[in-house]
Parts: structure tokens; C-alpha cells; sequence
């Protein structure tokens, strides 16, 4: 081969190589798309079928059946992200302000394993450890704050197995994603601002009350809304510990639960079939497009953040 | 704002507490003695299911952790016995393939991004990478399956259509892992290689992936840890099976979450069996994560003190 | 080998800006030309588009030619590739490939290029670079060890190795002292000198005392104020330049008196 062929070669296997690596990012962009298109083929024919010939409406229309899933797929990841995300803020402060430097980063491992385990297993263990353990707690708030709403209802569930420990369960499971992120963010809060605090006589919470959390601020948010795009679209865990009856109510103690769109699918799409499928399928649309808008608005907020942190 | 803003304020708001507060300077020592305690109790209060589920899955997991778990399959199983080994082969394959998938596709990604990338469709890129991490798995399997009904008629499934679902969630990993490491590698180093009349691609290729091949190998196995404990996209693509399929592209094809899952839903009387083959499963399942949890940080750790040490 | 470098009026772009403007300045063959002058001043710049390296820089661009005895380098058809195979460059950070011992490190260029060679030639050209690069007695013993195993001096003398490896007409060295200590600095000196006698040499410098240590001809280039373009202010022997320069600034740089 001689040499101009050679550097001819190069130069056509460099413009081959880029064009690869382009087709591989815009195959990213392809794949989203297809995401929404097969969703939306398959799903709408299930928002259009007959309320008559379906069976899985039961006699009601598409949104009088999706309603009560898309009320318990908020409700669920709405109590979820109520106690995971101060949890959460707390870990995340513990770990970079409180304990001791050396032992911090493995800490923050032990909160990362709960990422890694599967959501199956949180569901066998909601059912089976935590359900039963906390039934006995349920029928004692039930007996005596039943005059709260979210305590009352007809009777107090047998098995625990309730929409407050389908929440608990998925407060778990996001609790190492929020976690994670805040700790970035409080790790990267100025130095100076820190040391301008304390030498001012602060105690160690007002200097995070001030300087702390004030900075922070977007990036709590950002990352409580991605641990809130995860607990919408978990299903195993759900599925598995929550007994539904489809109710919409915001009772938590009792048998009587909603159900939510990624449980409903797993449990009935193994049975599923004919226009059954499409009619879950256009469910699993409307927690896609849901996720979606809820995970682009965090990292707006965080690219957003990023980009202003840049300029300082 | 500015730094000497932010000083300001603070200084303002720390007077203004100190002005209200003199004569409660143990009231504020109270109450930074109390937040102490609440964080730290943060930290106990997520502790806890960590070491609860570990002791249950361990313990209940143990009885039947053994040779014919897996050695065998559900195949006519009725009652005690029987073993979760179709699904451990199911699982391998399922994840192999989806792992074939990911890489390619996640590391030229990242590729692009870092050597190529720039305006519009690069941003567009990384946004949407940040919004796939976000996809919930069950919508992944519903792709999967929808793609492939499409072309195979509604009653299809396949290994591989729980591949495809995988990698849908397993690519945007990739690409963010893969992305991190070859910002890693210095600018100097493509410099010298350039400098050296080395064409572009080459560069790529030759000097800054092997470079931060350990990252990128620490990145891909993460993802699979990720994936290989996914129970959802595999419910609506891969289906339940209780016999050995070793053929991805034809049939149902059981999977270790799966297993762990339809133990339990569909007990049998009495139901211990069940309940003691979806605990080993379930012991299995996290052994495995774990495992390529702690092999990918020894990966990672083996990597950052052999750059340190020059 | 060796080859003459006529600029040519060239101007230095990033975007819209111009970085660098009307340098015209004939660099002589088996020589060493240092190009000093205060930070900022365009130096770096300027002789990073002597092998086009400046295009690693998106929108970096020149007008002008640079002739490499007499063609030109910007010429339309000229791949940036082949100019940096007969142009080598030495940087400021010493910047060994990690990944590959020492003797893979010199023999990168002629590997990284996928081109073929006998085990026999590889060994002569690694031992005869390293020669060339005065490191050859050091790391004969160790030639798989990896390249970031030696100290900083003898990793730049690598990468000198490197460069020289694969037989170019020039060699550019950007500061490749700024980040070593005084005995490696003249370590690196000796070996300068040595290799005038094979290739024209061109090297950045802070150091007016290296400057007038090694070079044979010394450019001086300045800037007017921030934002406005680098100039080259006077070119001449260095002799001229450090005892007898027609420029008032280039007196003032060359005895310390700012920059």
C-alpha cells in the first residue's frame, strides 16, 4: 500500500469512525422517540376501545378505569416522597457535616446498597417482614386518631398490607437516589460561606440553615423530583405488598387501596389479552409521559443550577 | 448572587439571630444538640430495613440454598424440590445480551459526546440520556413489547425482547459512566497523540479508551448490576417458564427476579416450598449484585491507586 | 531531514478573535529558534500553527502561509495529520502514555499509526531514539516498565524520544522545562543542542537565560494590551537580541525589566 493510499484510508476511517459515534448518540434520541410511538400505536386503540366489549373495563369507560390508577400512582409516590425526603436530608447533612470525615464515604456506600437491591426482594420483604410488623401500629392509630381522615375508613386492614406500607416501602427504595444527590450538592456548598458562618459565632445548624441549605435549595428539589419519577414508575415492590380494590381514597389503613398504574399493569398483563393489553399499554403511556415531564423538569432545575454555579 | 452578597446576608441574619437570642444562648446550643440528634437518626432510621432485609433473606434464604437449587429446573416440580437454575441461565443470557447491546451503543455515545459533540444535537443528547435514566422499567418492557408484537402478533415472547427492554434501561448508564471516565483521560494525552501525526479515530481507539478502560469496565458493571435484578420489563417480554430454554429468540425464558416473583403469587398447598424457593432466589439475586457491585469497586479502586502511585 | 520554515504574514483566529497577527519570519534549518516574550503574548500560539496543532481548538483558524521548504502547510489538499507526522511536538507537561511501558511510548507513533514492523526494527529504532533522547543508559534495563515510572526529567526526555521516533523534519518544543527541576532542565539543554545537528528546532521559553543558553536565533514576540493581538517584535540572532536589540521593549523584556 503506498502512502498516499494509506493517508486516504485514514482519513475515510476517521470520517467513518465520527459518523459512528454520531449514529450511536442520535440512536438515543431514536429510541425515545420509538419509546413514545410504539407506546402511543398500541396504547390509543386501548383509550378509544369499547367500554362493552372490553373486559377489563368492567362496564366503564377508559379514564373512569385509569382515574383511580393515576390517583393511586401519585397518592403512593406523594406519601413516599414525604418520608424519604427528610429522611434523606438528614443522611445527606449526617454524612457530609456531622460524621466523622474518615468513616463518611463508607456510609454513603451502606446508603448506596439499598440501591442495589432488587425491587422483587423489597417486595417479598414488604410482605412478609413489614407488612405484619407494623399491622399491630396501624390497628392502634386506627383505634385512636380514627378521627383523622387518612386513619379512618371501615375496618383496620388484617395484614398491613395497606397503601401506607406500599409508600414505606417505596420511600426505601428511593431513599439512596435522594440521598445521593443532595450529599453532592451539600458537599459543594463554598467553603466560605461555611467558614464566613461559623466565624460569626454560629452553631453548627445555623451555619447550615444559612449557608447550607439556602444553597442547596434547587438541587432538593431537583433531586426529591427524581426520587418522585422513581416511586411513580416502581411496580414489583408495589404490586407485591399492596392489596388493591381500586378505590380512590386517601384512607391508609385500611383493605380498601387504590392501585397503582405500574402494579395494575404487572399484575394483569400476564392474564392479558386482546384489546386488554392495549388498554394497559395506554395506562403505561400515561406514566410514561408523566415521568417523563417530571424527570426533564429535575434536570432542568439542574442543569439550570449547574450552569449558574459555572458563572460564579 | 455573589459570595460578598451571600457573606451579607448571612452576617445580617446571624446578627439578627444573636439580637434576639442573647439571652437564649442555651436555647440555641439546645437546639443544635437536637438537630444533631434528629440527622443521626436519619441515618439509623434508613439502617434499619437495610439490616432487617439482610437478616430475613439470609436466614429464610438458607433453607433451601442448595446443590439441587441449582442444579435443576421447576420442570414438573410439584411440591418440594426443584430449583431455580432455568432461571439463573435465563438471566445470564437475558443480561448478556442486553449488556452486547448497551455497550456498544453507550460507549460510542459517550464517545461522541466527549471527542465529538458540540451544539445543538449534543445537548439534546445529554438531556435526554439524564431523562432515559428516569424511564420506568415497566414502560421499558412495554416498548419491548409493543416493537415486537408489532412484528410478531400480540402473543410473542422472548429472551431477547426482555434484551431489548434491559438495554433501554441499561444504555443511559452506560453512556453517563463511560461519559465521566473519558472526560477523566487529560487533553495532554490526545495532544502527544495527535502531536505524533495520529489520526483522530486512532487516538480514540488507541489512547484514550484504554486509558479509562478500567473506569468504563467499573461503569458497565454497575449497569448490570442495575439491570439484572429488574423484574417488570421481563414480566411483559420474557414471560414465566419452568423448563430449561437456552434459545433467546423463541419461547418464554424464566429469569432469576421472575422466579423469585411467581414463587411467591402462585403458591401451591401447602405453600412453604414456594415461599422457600422465592427466598433462595431472592439470597441469589442480591449474592449476584453484590458481587458485581464489590468486583466493579475493586475494579475502580485497583485503577485510582495505580494512577496514584506514580 | 531538516527543513526551513518560512512564514508568511500569518494571522491567528479562535472565533472572530485575533489572537496572533502578521508574523513573517524565516526559521533556518539545523538551528534552534526561541520564540520568548511575556505571557498571553501569542508564543504558544503561534508555534502550535507550525504544525497545525492549534485546530485541536474548535474554531482556531490562520490566514497567511507557512512554507516548509516552500510548501505550503495551509495549503487546501494538506491533511493536518500528515504535517504533524513530519512536524514532532514537545510539551510543556511531560504527557507519557499512561497505558504503555517505555518502550511502547516511543515506539507510539509508528504503533498508534498501524504501521507494521519487525521485532528487530522496533528494537532499533526504540534503542536508537532513546539514544538520541539521552536516556538510553537509564531505562536500557527497564524498557517494559511502565512510562509514568520514571521521574518528571526523564518522562520528558521520553517524550523527546517519542517525537524523534518517528523521524520528523522539526521539532516544536512548547516550555518543556517549565515543569522540571534545574538538573533536568539541563539534562534537556545538552540534549537541545545535540539535536540541532538533525533537525530545525523551535522552543517556547520563559526562561531568557535558557533562551540564550541554546538558541541560535531568538523571536520576541509582545502584546499591546488586553484583547488586542499578539506581534512579533523583533527577530534576530540571539546574540543581537540579548546585548544589542533595535527595540526599546525587546531591551526591556530581555533585562528584566517586565514580563
Amino acid at each position: 500500500m503506498n502512502k498516499d493510499q494509506k493517508q486516504q484510508d485514514f482519513r475515510r476511517s476517521d470520517r467513518i469512525f465520527a459518523r459512528l459515534a454520531k449514529v450511536a448518540g442520535s440512536l438515543i434520541l431514536v429510541a425515545l422517540a420509538a419509546v413514545a410511538l410504539f407506546l402511543i400505536f398500541e396504547g390509543v386503540p386501548g383509550m378509544l376501545a369499547d367500554p362493552d366489549t372490553t373486559s377489563i373495563f368492567r362496564g366503564k369507560s377508559f379514564w373512569e378505569y385509569a382515574w383511580p390508577l393515576v390517583f393511586g400512582t401519585m397518592w403512593a409516590a406523594f406519601l413516599a416522597l414525604l418520608f424519604a425526603v427528610p429522611v434523606s436530608l438528614g443522611i445527606a447533612l449526617f454524612i457530609t457535616h456531622y460524621a466523622p470525615r474518615k468513616i463518611a464515604n463508607g456510609l454513603g456506600y451502606v446508603i448506596d446498597l439499598l440501591a442495589a437491591v432488587p425491587s422483587v426482594v423489597f417486595g417479598l420483604w414488604g410482605i412478609l417482614v413489614l407488612a405484619p410488623a407494623v399491622q399491630p401500629f396501624y390497628a392502634w392509630l386506627f383505634d385512636n386518631l380514627h378521627w383523622i381522615p387518612f386513619f379512618a375508613g371501615e375496618r383496620v386492614s388484617g395484614t398491613g398490607r395497606t397503601i401506607l406500607t406500599a409508600a414505606l416501602v417505596l420511600a426505601v427504595m428511593i431513599l439512596p437516589i435522594i440521598t445521593a444527590i443532595t450529599r453532592e450538592i451539600f458537599l459543594q456548598t463554598p467553603r466560605l460561606h461555611e467558614e464566613a458562618a461559623v466565624a460569626l459565632g454560629a452553631t453548627r445548624w445555623e451555619m447550615i440553615r444559612m449557608a447550607v441549605l439556602p444553597f442547596g435549595r434547587s438541587g432538593i428539589i431537583s433531586a426529591a423530583m427524581l426520587g418522585l419519577g422513581r416511586a411513580l414508575g416502581e411496580t414489583m415492590a408495589v404490586a407485591m405488598v399492596l392489596s388493591a380494590t381500586g378505590a380512590v381514597t386517601i384512607n391508609l389503613l385500611t383493605s380498601n387501596n387504590p392501585s397503582t398504574i405500574a402494579a395494575n399493569i404487572a399484575l394483569q398483563f400476564p392474564e392479558a389479552y386482546g384489546m386488554n393489553v392495549n388498554v394497559l399499554i395506554a395506562t403505561g403511556l400515561i406514566l410514561f409521559i408523566v415521568t417523563f415531564l417530571v424527570n426533564a423538569a429535575a434536570r432542568w432545575i439542574v442543569n439550570r443550577r449547574a450552569e449558574f454555579s459555572g458563572a460564579n | 448572587m455573589t459570595d460578598t452578597a451571600v457573606k451579607d446576608t448571612a452576617k445580617s441574619e446571624l446578627l439578627d439571630i444573636r439580637k434576639r437570642t442573647q439571652s437564649s444562648a442555651v436555647w440555641r446550643k439546645v437546639k443544635d444538640r437536637m438537630v444533631t440528634i434528629l440527622v443521626s437518626l436519619a441515618f439509623v432510621v434508613a439502617i434499619i430495613p437495610l439490616i432487617s432485609l439482610t437478616i430475613t433473606v439470609v436466614a429464610n434464604g438458607m433453607e433451601r440454598f442448595d446443590a439441587e437449587f441449582f442444579t435443576s429446573s421447576m420442570r414438573n416440580v410439584v411440591g418440594e424440590g426443584g430449583g431455580a437454575l432455568h432461571a439463573i441461565i435465563g438471566t445470564l443470557q437475558i443480561t448478556l445480551a442486553a449488556t452486547v447491546i448497551s455497550v456498544p451503543i453507550g460507549v460510542m455515545t459517550a464517545i461522541y459526546l466527549v471527542e465529538y459533540g458540540r451544539g445543538r444535537l449534543a445537548k439534546a443528547i445529554t438531556f435526554l440520556v439524564d431523562v432515559m435514566t428516569g424511564i420506568p422499567s415497566i414502560v421499558a418492557g412495554l416498548f419491548a413489547f409493543a416493537l415486537f408484537a408489532m412484528i410478531f402478533g400480540p402473543s410473542v415472547r422472548m429472551g431477547f425482547m426482555g434484551a431489548v427492554a434491559l438495554s433501554l434501561l441499561m444504555i443511559p448508564v452506560v453512556v453517563r459512566s463511560s461519559e465521566e471516565m473519558l472526560r477523566l483521560v487529560p487533553n495532554e494525552l490526545r495532544e502527544a497523540s495527535f502531536a505524533l501525526g495520529v489520526p483522530k479515530w486512532l487516538t480514540v481507539l488507541r489512547v484514550v479508551l484504554p486509558t479509562s478502560l478500567a473506569g468504563i469496565v467499573t461503569g458497565v458493571m454497575l449497569a448490570i448490576a442495575r439491570v439484572i435484578g429488574e423484574t417488570a420489563p421481563l414480566l411483559v417480554t420474557a414471560g414465566f417458564a419452568d423448563s430449561m430454554n437456552y434459545n433467546l429468540f423463541s419461547e418464554r425464558m424464566n429469569t432469576l427476579p421472575l422466579f423469585v416473583y411467581r414463587s411467591y403469587v402462585s403458591q401451591g398447598t401447602p405453600p412453604e416450598p414456594d415461599i422457600s424457593r422465592a427466598w433462595a432466589g431472592a439470597l441469589t439475586l442480591i449474592i449476584i449484585v453484590m458481587l458485581l457491585n464489590l468486583i466493579a469497586r475493586l475494579v475502580a479502586r485497583f485503577f485510582s491507586t495505580n494512577k496514584s502511585s506514580r | 531531514m531538516s527543513k526551513r520554515i518560512e512564514v508568511d504574514n500569518l494571522n491567528v483566529y479562535y472565533g472572530d478573535f485575533l489572537a496572533v497577527e502578521g508574523v513573517d519570519m524565516t526559521i533556518e534549518p539545523r538551528s534552534v529558534t526561541a520564540l520568548i516574550g511575556p505571557s498571553g503574548c501569542g508564543k504558544s500560539t503561534f508555534i502550535r500553527t507550525l504544525n497545525r496543532m492549534h485546530e485541536v481548538v474548535p474554531g482556531a483558524r490562520v490566514t497567511g502561509q507557512v512554507l516548509m521548504d516552500g510548501e505550503n502547510l495551509y495549503a487546501p489538499g494538506i491533511d493536518p495529520v500528515d504535517v504533524r507526522r513530519q512536524v514532532g511536538m514537545v510539551f510543556q507537561r511531560p504527557n507519557p502514555f499512561p497505558t504503555m511501558s517505555i518502550k511502547e511510548n516511543v515506539l507510539a507513533g509508528i504503533r498508534l499509526n498501524n504501521r507494521k514492523m519487525s521485532k528487530n526494527d522496533a528494537d532499533d529504532i526504540a534503542e536508537e531514539s532513546l539514544r538520541g533522547a539521552n536516556l538510553w543508559k537509564e531505562v536500557k534495563d527497564r524498557l517494559d516498565k511502565p512510562g509514568a515510572s520514571l521521574s518528571g526529567g526523564q518522562q520528558q526526555r521520553l517524550c523527546i524520544a517519542r517525537a524523534i521516533a518517528v523521524k520528523p523534519e522539526v521539532l516544536l518544543m512548547d516550555e518543556p522545562c517549565s515543569a522540571l527541576d534545574p538538573i533536568s532542565t539541563l539534562a534537556i539543554e545538552d540534549l537541545i543542542t545535540e539535536l540541532k545537528n538533525e533537525y530545525t528546532i523551535v522552543i517556547v521559553t520563559h526562561n531568557m537565560q535558557q533562551a540564550s543558553r541554546v538558541s541560535d536565533r531568538t523571536a520576541f514576540f509582545n502584546i499591546a494590551g488586553s484583547g488586542l493581538p499578539g506581534k512579533l517584535i523583533e527577530y534576530d540572532s540571539t546574540s543581537v537580541m540579548f546585548s544589542n536589540p533595535s527595540q526599546k521593549s525587546t531591551e526591556d523584556y530581555v533585562s528584566g525589566r517586565f514580563g
